[in-house]
């Protein structure tokens, strides 16, 4: 099946309007609290957090290690629950969902970029960009994907397994797979971490060109001050308190 | 729906990955060694069953006093099966003025339809197999008959009114020992001389048989079809109701190839189950990927469903093939090893049987597994470490011990050797279990000042803590598997097979007067042979069963009817015969004078309902003795020592017309005497006991090949336990070693920490697995076959040296491609 230009540029145009409305509420996080069982006892590692973030957004959440970076994204993203609190992803309360609730959710509106790029060693580039698609039943995976592959750059390797390719290619695979099914909000969790600089930047000025087309909301986990920068807002965390929160184009 | 289309569209990606090769491969191997274990014993077993039918001279014999009905013969031929008739009764043969009782046998062409008739030209001669019957007009005699009436081959002898030429001596018939005791010796006519002989009027003591062979399934349909409509008089003899040496043979055979298949079926097990864990860890990683993507649990389930049953199926394609491969090797092996030119065939049954097998198995050791990924936390994409919780230990074991038990119940019915056999191997895990946690704590304690490789090795065993005691259990079990098959491939079957050393008795001497002892023992001293015991036997009839007559009693099955309702041989003994043991009740004192007591065989008193304090009546020659029971025995019926049902306390039969019965070990050359014995002592018969020993030989024969044969698969089976168990740990160890390397430790401190870990583990697992391979083999020999067992420390070196240098070999050889590659490389691959 032909995919149809005009509505793809139809759609950006919405979302850009969107953007530009800047008012859309996405991701909230009410009071939310994450606590741990260790030997010690109770151990907190997220406490009374609080924030929004709008449609179109890029926040970075910030952090010395052990802040509760990693924490807090998982529980956006609904791959973990938290203790107190509620996270409401698209107008949805993730804690009225299951886990089976929360996966369709993530189907239809989350993507993820991981720092260690979690390809799936048995697929190869191709393949790895098709999973979404073939996980949503939808029959177009492989011409989608293939539209996907060649807007990051890999139609030369998409035959190619995991083993090999570079890291950067890696990560190219990977965020073609997060944006592949447009979700509302990219999740990115140290993306450029596993990188040297030179492709780590490579790869952010990809991520960011594709979020911007897309108008979708990206939240990502760094602890790369000038990748933080690039974002329009910066969460600070410090032993799982929220200690800033700074828009940078105000 | 989805799942099915995702499931299927992924298959041939999920075929690359190397996890999902092993578990086709696990899969593959037990349904090839099922299939092959299914083919011999099928074989094996119509084999040896086709042997011990020879007893019966067919497969199945209808025997009755009044001629049995026609329609009985024609049915058999509507089943495509082939017949013969038997008829014998007690007649008076003469040679001029001398004569002596004989039975008379005439046989129809094609008897006897199983085995063969042998004869020989002179008396005591050199005899060969027939496949005839007498012509009409002649007749072929025992020797000690033809002895008792001065005959030789070639003259006339005359019964009622035929005068038939003896055309050869008879010195073997299939189904002569089927009551053998009860009968003067016999003749064999043909049958057609029966109408012209006038032996035959009213009231005749005539007993009839009609002989029955063919295809198995025919028989056994043609015994379905007549087994509820007989006559009354009318009872089917198959080679199952049978209590005698042959059969007593045939029965150890066939535990012998069920207990290696037992074994092989929990070796696929155990392979079966370490592979799905090793599957279902590889797979953890890119189920929390999908999830993370939005799959839902049912998704997940339902793809891993299917693909397991997918791979389940590709296993069961693979494994049949090497099945049949391996089964025509099989095959070739034993047409050498059995000296045959043909074997029966086998059916498809052992494939189906294995696919079915291989289905449980996995549903019965895998799935419990699978059913983890469902339960895969979707976080596992930012937490590598955390992993899906276990499954429910009850809903595993459940699950496990519901199939093995599933397939046990349906493929052995042998309660007793299950039960040892899982229950001992069971009981050998658990202690491993225990002794490899013991191990890991006292490890992470001791050996705080050995060198830097030792320690590392030492502590790798304390931190695996659980993974390095279920190691150990797994390498355990192959071990002890091993060792079991081992130490019945060797000492039992040694043991089986000197049970038919030179001593056993190969002659039976029967109907000696009291009077003729004394005589006799002078002739066997005269002639070197050793004096053999005399068994005394009274023919009885039991009457009543605790004051009720046995006509009016309700017995537990047919056998048991017939058996209170037939001639009873009796013996007394003072002291219990060394073939026979005690299995409940006591034994009489030796000194015992007191009211008479009965000993009596354990399927009899099964089979008769009877028990101990029953109280029995005899009628022997006009009198009638009371008895009670007082024990019940096991009686090892294969050791050609006379053995009776009913054994009674001395003094009990005093008085009572007694015979004596004798077996003896005569070398060829002691045969000649028989001429001059049988002249002197013209009542005695001598049973030659030589083909039966044969037949028990042969069948030994068999089973101890079949068993070889499917020891070798055994052991591959056992092996490839021991590399999954090794590979089950395989990625955390390609790991350390990367790092321990990346560190600075030298390649030999690394080999010499793996050695040192897999060394403790094997030589534990080694130690224990010998301990318990002895003891279940000692179980399993004493319990269930009735044979000797010596422990062997051998084993022990064996088992220990095995399980160090089997354990050793395949960890260095599975944690090589860690040892020699670049660091860079694991490090790069394990951060991917």
């Amino acid at each position: 099946m032909l995919i149809d230009k005009n509505k793809i540029i139809r759609d950006i145009i919405i979302r850009m309007s969107h953007k530009s409305q800047n008012n859309i509420k996405v991701l909230e996080a009410k009071n939310i609290s994450k606590e741990v069982t260790s030997l010690e006892g109770p151990l907190t590692i997220l406490s009374d957090i609080n924030f929004e973030i709008y449609q179109g957004e890029s926040v970075a959440i910030v952090g010395p290690s052990g802040s509760g970076k990693s924490t807090l994204l998982s529980l956006l993203a609904g791959l973990d629950t938290p203790t107190k609190g509620n996270v409401v992803l698209n107008s949805t309360n993730l804690s009225n969902l299951d886990e089976d609730g929360r996966a369709k959710l993530r189907a239809e509106s989350v993507g993820f970029v991981f720092q260690s790029f979690h390809l799936i060693p048995s697929l190869n580039a191709l393949e790895n960009i098709m999973l979404p698609f073939e996980l949503a039943g939808n029959k177009n995976a492989r011409d989608l994907s293939w539209k996907i592959i060649k807007s990051v750059g890999l139609q030369d390797r998409w035959s190619h397994y995991p083993s090999q390719l570079s890291g950067g290619e890696k990560q190219r695979v990977a965020i073609a797979r997060a944006f592949a099914t447009e979700p509302a909000v990219l999740f990115a969790d140290e993306p450029t971490g596993n990188l040297d600089s030179r492709t780590g930047t490579k790869i952010m000025e990809l991520m960011f060109e594709i979020n911007h087309n897309l108008s979708t909301t990206l939240v990502l986990v760094t602890h790369d001050q000038n990748l933080a920068k690039r974002c329009d807002r910066t969460i600070s965390l410090d032993v799982g308190k929220l200690v800033s929160d700074q828009r940078h184009n105000e | 729906m989805r799942g099915l289309l995702f499931s299927l569209r992924s298959l041939g990606r999920d075929l690359r990955s190397g996890e999902v090769l092993v578990f086709i491969i696990a899969i593959a191997f037990a349904v090839g060694a099922l299939t092959s274990v299914g083919f011999l014993t099928d074989r094996i077993g119509k084999a040896v069953s086709l042997q011990a039918n020879e007893i019966l001279a067919a497969d199945l014999r209808l025997r009755s006093q009044e001629p049995i009905p026609e329609t009985l013969k024609d049915l058999a031929n509507d089943f495509n099966l082939v017949t013969a008739e038997i008829m014998w009764f007690p007649s008076v043969i003469y040679n001029k003025e001398k004569s002596a009782l004989s039975t008379i046998r005439a046989v129809s062409d094609l008897y006897p339809l199983r085995g063969s008739l042998r004869v020989s030209d002179t008396l005591f001669g050199e005899q060969r197999k027939i496949d005839e019957i007498p012509l009409k007009g002649e007749i072929w005699a025992e020797a000690s008959l033809l002895a008792r009436v001065g005959a030789e081959v070639g003259d006339f002898i005359s019964i009622g009114e035929l005068e038939l030429k003896i055309s050869s001596v008879l010195t073997y018939r299939p189904d002569q020992s089927i009551g053998f005791s009860s009968f003067a010796p016999s003749v064999l006519i043909n049958i057609k001389d029966i109408p012209n002989s006038n032996l035959i009027g009213e009231g005749s003591r005539v007993s009839h048989a009609l002989l029955v062979a063919g295809q198995e399934n025919e028989v056994n349909d043609y015994k379905a079809a007549i087994e509820n409509n007989l006559p009354e008089s009318v009872r089917i003899q198959s080679q199952e109701d049978r209590t005698d040496r042959v059969y007593s043979a045939t029965e150890k055979a066939k535990r012998f190839l069920s207990l290696t298949a037992v074994i092989s079926l929990l070796l696929s097990a155990v392979a079966v189950s370490m592979s799905a864990r090793r599957f279902t860890s590889k797979r953890m990683d890119a189920i929390a990927l999908m999830k993370s993507l939005g799959a839902t649990q049912g998704f997940v389930i339902t793809v891993a469903l299917i693909q397991l049953f997918l791979f389940t199926l590709f296993g069961i394609l693979i494994g049949s093939l090497i099945g049949f491969a391996a089964e025509e090797l099989i095959s070739k092996i034993l047409l050498d090893l059995l000296q045959q030119t043909k074997l029966p065939s086998a059916g498809i049954m052992p494939v189906i049987l294995a696919a079915l097998s291989a289905k449980v198995l996995v549903i019965g050791f895998a799935l419990p597994s699978l059913i983890q990924l469902r339960n895969t936390p979707p976080l596992k994409v930012l937490q590598h470490e955390i992993t899906a919780p276990a499954p429910s230990k009850i809903l595993i074991i459940g699950l496990s011990f519901l199939s093995i038990g599933t397939l046990l119940y349906r493929s052995f019915d042998d309660f007793s050797m299950l039960l040892v056999v899982i229950g001992g191997i069971g009981m050998v895990a658990i202690l491993l279990y225990l002794v490899g946690r013991g191990m890991a704590v006292f490890f992470g304690k001791a050996f705080k000042g050995v060198g830097v490789a030792w320690r590392y090795g030492f502590a790798n065993v304390s931190r695996r803590g659980r993974d390095s005691a279920i190691q150990i259990v797994a390498f355990g079990i192959g071990i002890t598997v091993i060792l079991i098959l081992t130490l019945v491939r060797t000492n039992l079957l040694d043991n089986w097979r000197q049970t038919m050393t030179n001593e056993v008795p190969n002659h039976f001497l029967i109907n000696i007067q009291p009077h003729e002892i004394e005589s006799l023992s002078m002739i066997f001293e005269a002639n070197n042979i050793a004096v053999p015991l005399f068994t005394p036997m009274v023919r009885a009839r039991m009457t009543k069963i605790n004051s009720q007559s046995v006509k009016e009693r309700e017995y537990p099955n047919e056998e048991g009817e017939w058996f209170v309702n037939r001639e009873a041989n009796l013996t007394w003994a003072n002291e219990l015969s060394s073939s026979n043991k005690i299995v409940d009740g006591k034994w009489w004192p030796s000194d015992y004078e007191g009211p008479p007591l009965i000993s009596i065989e354990e399927e009899a008193a099964k089979n008769t309902g009877l028990a101990i304090g029953d109280r029995i009546s005899f009628f022997i020659a006009g009198n009638e003795i009371e008895a009670e029971i007082s024990s019940i025995r096991k009686v090892n019926w294969d050791s050609f020592q006379p053995n009776f049902f009913i054994t009674l306390s001395p003094f009990s039969l005093d008085n009572m017309p007694t015979t004596f019965v004798s077996s003896l070990h005569i070398e060829d050359i002691g045969q000649s005497l028989f001429p001059e014995l049988l002249k002197l002592h013209p009542s005695i018969s001598i049973i030659d006991l030589g083909v039966i020993i044969e037949q028990v030989e042969d069948i030994i024969k068999n089973a101890s090949s079949a068993v070889q044969v499917i020891f070798l698969f055994t052991i591959g089976a056992g092996i490839a336990v021991l590399f999954a168990a090794v590979q089950s740990t395989i990625d955390e160890r390609r790991f350390e070693s990367a790092m321990l390397r990346a560190l600075g430790a030298r390649r030999s401190t690394i080999f010499v920490g793996v050695i040192t870990e897999f060394a403790a583990l094997g030589s534990a697992a080694g130690i224990l697995a010998s301990a318990g391979a002895s003891l279940i083999a000692y179980v399993i020999a004493t319990q269930l076959f009735n044979l000797p067992f010596s422990f062997d420390l051998k084993i022990w070196l064996v088992g220990t040296l095995c399980g160090v240098i089997i354990v050793c070999l395949s960890g260095c050889l599975a944690a090589r491609t860690a040892i020699n590659a670049k660091p860079a490389d694991f490090l790069r691959e394990a951060a991917n």
